[in-house]
């Protein structure tokens, strides 16, 4: 058990700076979630906390004993790797025992800890087989046992289920949760999906060309996102943005410019903000209702309806030229090329300067503060 | 159309025949003419009337041959295990581990297997004499590593390039030290790429001339080239030229055998050291 | 904004020039590592390469003698003048260029045709490939005595077959006559490295995509134009590489001249006559002079080689 900081971390790829002058704080006890776009630097982030690559510049503790300069196994850290990395040759039991027997523990307590994490996973009746006579997901839960045999202060997934098939990836994620409450460890997980970020982590970086965005629990995140980055990153489908004109500013309301011709009164805290100002207002497709009730009222045409069965999208192209996404049940009777009216509640919406910084709400959402024993920094 | 693939079938066959016949035909005469003892050498009959091992046997007496193919696996063995183990390691480094001249050194290795042997003659025969290694197996073993250790090294170092670099880390946040990296980790899967250097290496070592006929004396000494190229008979002016088939046979057929067993082995070992470089 | 981070506790974040990090102990534990599993290598190969090259280097300014080699005087330039001067010299230099020049030649050429039909997936093409193994397979030294007796002007079954085919009118002594001994070398060096070339045109025809074909097809163009507008073109990288690496064999040449025509100055090559004057004429500082010479022309040719071949050295593969 161990918290993890960062302080200044800096790394270069020979004349290159990918990761700048990170400030984290992973906390004891639970999963933090390196999110973002190919390219973000979520992975060498957690390669730099793994030892596998030097730190530039910066500082880096593990139970508050500095890192910089230890090597992988000095450091206490266990890592299941995208391609599992399975040592072909050896059996999944010896898979599981090699780093113990390397650390010349005696037969009788690497015998147990095997066996153990073996139970743990279900994978007791696969100990004998070969790597290549287990499927996808069995290699997965070997790669989990492997790191697991380590007890180690700092668990790392650097994108574990990325290449399962979808339905695998499913059940995976939930055992992975269980997993999560089962060892009660602190874990640090990288992933591209922010679906497996929301569901899994109890908090979530948010990552873009090597900077953090936002750090903050998944619900945080969704209800309180910093910038439009994040706000469009957390939450499938992505959040609605409409550029428009701050017409009216008062002390805690802007009043916006909504298509159509009509203002709304969206609660926000508009310090500094001028009187004319372009801001962005967004707001989720799962909040816009459908019909005539709300602060205001958007009009449009359907161009687009993709049904699931249990739910509906509707992409509706508003006056002014703007498209728009509303979620609506799965038994909506909309048709494309149909006119519609979209109701916008003032509540659930966000607002972002002209610089893409989120205005702060007014009031905070009471979910957006659930499971989060210490605070976040970043 | 049909006509024209016909033609095609048929000139491939011609073709794939006139091919055949012209690789195996030198073999083949020397198989003939050794199963014919004595004066039947002299006439050219393309099956001997009456085919005898006479010449096998007079192969082994004229010279200690039997000795000579001893000193040829003794030596061949011995230079390419002792390549193997020096170019394991080597090619580890080469080939995974980034420090500075890496790509010199590669050079200077690729080099070296370009030396015309007898250029290193004047100053390895000192050497040899030096260490008190002339007319000694010791001696080729050691004069041979010039051309076995580059070669392996070079082919080696582009199979250790190709595996995993995620194996290689998994094994690092297992704690595993370079070296237990190399033996516990990457070699059990590098059979087939040992094997493949291993046997081209043989092969090259068995097959040495200059070195084995300037660095050894006496009969007892010789490797099997010396030996079949300094096959002397009875009269000095006539060579026994059935004994020296049936010499040519006995080394030739373990060869073809093995070389027929790894035939696709070696095919992607020559190509993978020339063709990709 | 509180954090569960003590500052008090830690040193001021330190900051090295961007770019120049010093390595965590993984990078050094590494590099450490490969240096010493180079070191036993590298030892060797300056044992067994570097020395004695440098000494023969040396030897060649001095006027050592084989049986006595620790009493000798540096005489500068004066092997490397006789070299230049000696008549035998440049024979041996004019016969190792040509017999280069034409083998390497015929060899392309033969293995080419013989690449392109083996490329053609017709049955019986396996056993094709393994044939073509058995004249590689065969020692150096086997095949010249098994040509030698082929090639004997008495009983030779050369000649027997040529006369009986009305080639020739009378039996020729292939070996023996200076003015056919080249033809007959270069007859055998083809025989033994044609597979060779073969294979390596063979890989190279393999890694072409086949779409290529399939588009020439489609459109109907006559296959001779085929090969040369679009096959030649593409495998011209690989061939290129294969005609430098055999070029560089095909100079060192000694084995296969030494067996069937020994010292005979009409096939004797750079590498026959060097070691000539070093072990049958004793004559350490003239033949070192010479093997140096040759080691040059070698370099020289490497250098193409590496250059042409854009060998790869820095690859990929852990960093």
């Amino acid at each position: 058990m161990a918290t993890v900081t960062l302080r200044g971390v800096r790394k270069s790829f020979g004349g290159m700076e990918i990761i700048h002058g990170v400030d984290l704080d992973i906390d004891d006890n639970e999963l933090t979630v390196f999110v973002g776009p190919s390219g973000c630097g979520k992975s060498t982030l957690l390669r730099l906390i793994a030892g596998l690559e030097d730190i530039t510049s910066g500082e880096m503790t593990i139970d508050g004993v500095r890192v910089n300069d230890l090597p992988p196994k000095e450091r206490g850290i266990s890592m299941v790797f995208q391609s599992y990395a399975l040592y072909p040759h050896m059996s999944v039991y010896d898979n599981m025992a090699f780093g113990l027997k390397l650390a010349n523990g005696s037969k009788d307590a690497i015998d147990a800890k095997v066996r153990e994490a073996a139970r743990i996973l279900q994978i007791e009746n696969l100990l004998t087989r070969k790597p290549r006579e287990l499927s996808g997901g069995q290699r997965q839960r070997v790669a989990i046992g492997r790191a697991i045999v380590r007890e180690p202060k700092v668990f790392l997934f650097d994108e574990p289920l990325s290449n399962l098939d979808a339905a695998l990836r499913v059940q995976m994620r939930i055992e992975l949760a269980k997993l999560k409450e089962d060892l009660s460890a602190t874990m640090v997980y990288v992933t591209h999906d922010q679906v497996e970020a929301m569901t899994l982590a109890n908090k979530i970086v948010v990552l873009r060309a090597g900077h953090v965005e936002q750090v903050g629990s998944p619900l945080e995140l969704y209800h309180h996102p910093r910038n439009l980055f994040v706000a469009g990153f957390i939450g499938s489908p992505k959040m609605n943005f409409l550029e428009t004109v701050a017409s009216d500013i008062g002390r805690d309301t802007a009043t916006v410019k909504i298509p159509g011709g009509g203002t709304m009164a969206v609660p926000a805290r508009t310090a500094g903000m001028a009187p004319g100002a372009k801001v962005t207002l967004g707001v989720r497709p799962e909040h816009l209702v459908p019909g005539e009730e709300g602060d205001s009222v958007m009009e449009g045409r359907v161009f687009v309806v993709e049904r699931l069965g249990g739910e509906t999208y509707c992409h509706v192209r508003v006056d002014g030229g703007q498209s728009v996404v509303i979620r609506t049940g799965g038994d909506s009777p909309v048709n494309p090329g149909e006119q519609v009216r979209i109701g916008v509640p003032a509540a659930t919406c966000h607002l972002f300067d002209r610089d893409g910084i989120a205005l702060d709400r007014v009031e905070r959402h009471p979910l957006a503060d659930l499971d989060m024993p210490r605070s976040a920094t970043g | 159309m049909q006509a024209r693939r016909i033609a095609g079938r048929v000139l491939f066959y011609l073709l794939a025949a006139a091919i055949i016949v012209y690789t195996v035909f030198p073999f083949y005469w020397a198989i003939v003419s050794s199963l014919k003892a004595g004066s039947a050498l002299f006439q050219v009959e393309f099956w001997p009337a009456n085919p005898a091992w006479d010449n096998y046997a007079g192969v082994f007496r004229g010279q200690p041959f039997a000795r000579n193919i001893l000193n040829s696996v003794v030596v061949s063995v011995a230079v390419v295990a002792l390549s193997l183990f020096l170019a394991l390691t080597a090619s580890y480094a080469l080939g995974r581990v980034q420090f500075r001249g890496r790509g010199t050194l590669l050079m200077v290795v690729l080099g070296v297997s370009m030396f015309p042997q007898v250029a290193v003659l004047s100053g390895m025969f000192e050497l040899i004499r030096w260490l008190g290694l002339y007319n000694n197996l010791m001696g080729l073993i050691l004069s041979y590593m010039i051309f076995t250790l580059p070669f392996t090294v070079w082919v080696l170092t582009t199979f250790m390039r190709e595996l995993p670099k995620e194996l290689e880390e998994a094994a690092i946040v297992d704690g595993a030290s370079p070296w237990v990296i190399i033996t516990r980790v990457f070699l059990p899967l590098m059979g087939p790429a040992l094997a493949t250097t291993g046997l081209l290496a043989f092969i090259a070592a068995w097959n040495e001339f200059l070195f084995a006929l300037t660095f050894t004396l006496s009969n007892d000494m010789r490797t099997v080239p010396v030996a079949i190229a300094l096959i002397t008979g009875t009269s000095q002016f006539e060579l026994p030229w059935g004994n020296i088939m049936a010499a040519s046979v006995i080394v030739t057929v373990p060869l073809l055998v093995l070389v027929m067993i790894f035939q696709r082995k070696i095919v992607s070992g020559l190509t993978a050291g020339a063709v990709k470089g | 904004m509180t954090t569960a981070f003590d500052t008090n506790r830690l040193p001021a974040p330190r900051v090295t020039p961007a770019g120049r990090s010093k390595g965590s102990a993984l990078t050094r534990q590494r590099r450490r590592a490969a240096l010493i599993f180079l070191a036993p290598m590298v030892i060797v190969l300056a044992l067994v390469a570097g020395w004695p090259l440098a000494r023969t280097i040396y030897f060649s300014f001095t006027d050592a003698t084989l049986y006595n080699l620790e009493y000798h005087e540096l005489i500068g330039f004066l092997n490397f003048y006789y070299l230049a001067v000696d008549p035998q010299w440049w024979r041996a230099v004019w016969n190792t260029v040509f017999f280069a020049v034409v083998s390497v030649s015929i060899e392309t050429i033969l293995g080419m045709v013989i690449a392109l039909t083996l490329n053609a997936h017709m049955p019986g093409r396996g056993l094709l490939r393994a044939a073509m193994l058995i004249p590689w397979a065969i020692p150096t030294v086997v095949s010249a005595q098994m040509w030698g007796w082929m090639y004997h002007d008495l009983y030779g079954v050369i000649n027997e077959i040529f006369l009986g085919i009305g080639l020739i009118d009378r039996p020729h002594a292939w070996i023996a006559d200076p003015a056919l001994s080249m033809y007959a070398v270069i007859a055998v060096d083809v025989w033994k490295t044609t597979p060779f070339m073969t294979l390596l045109i063979l890989a190279a025809l393999q890694l072409l995509p086949g779409e290529v074909y399939e588009a020439a097809r489609v459109d109907g163009i006559n296959p001779v134009k085929v090969f040369f507008k679009v096959t030649l073109p593409l495998i011209k990288p690989a061939l290129m590489v294969a005609i430098i690496f055999r070029t560089l064999d095909a100079l060192r040449i000694f084995d296969l001249m030494y067996v069937l025509t020994g010292n005979s100055r009409a096939t004797a090559s750079m590498s026959v006559y060097a070691r000539q004057q070093l072990v049958d004429f004793q004559d350490v500082g003239y033949g070192s002079a010479a093997s140096t010479f040759l080691f040059l022309i070698i370099a020289a040719f490497t250098v193409i080689y590496i250059t042409v071949g854009k060998v790869n050295f820095d690859g990929q593969g852990g960093k």
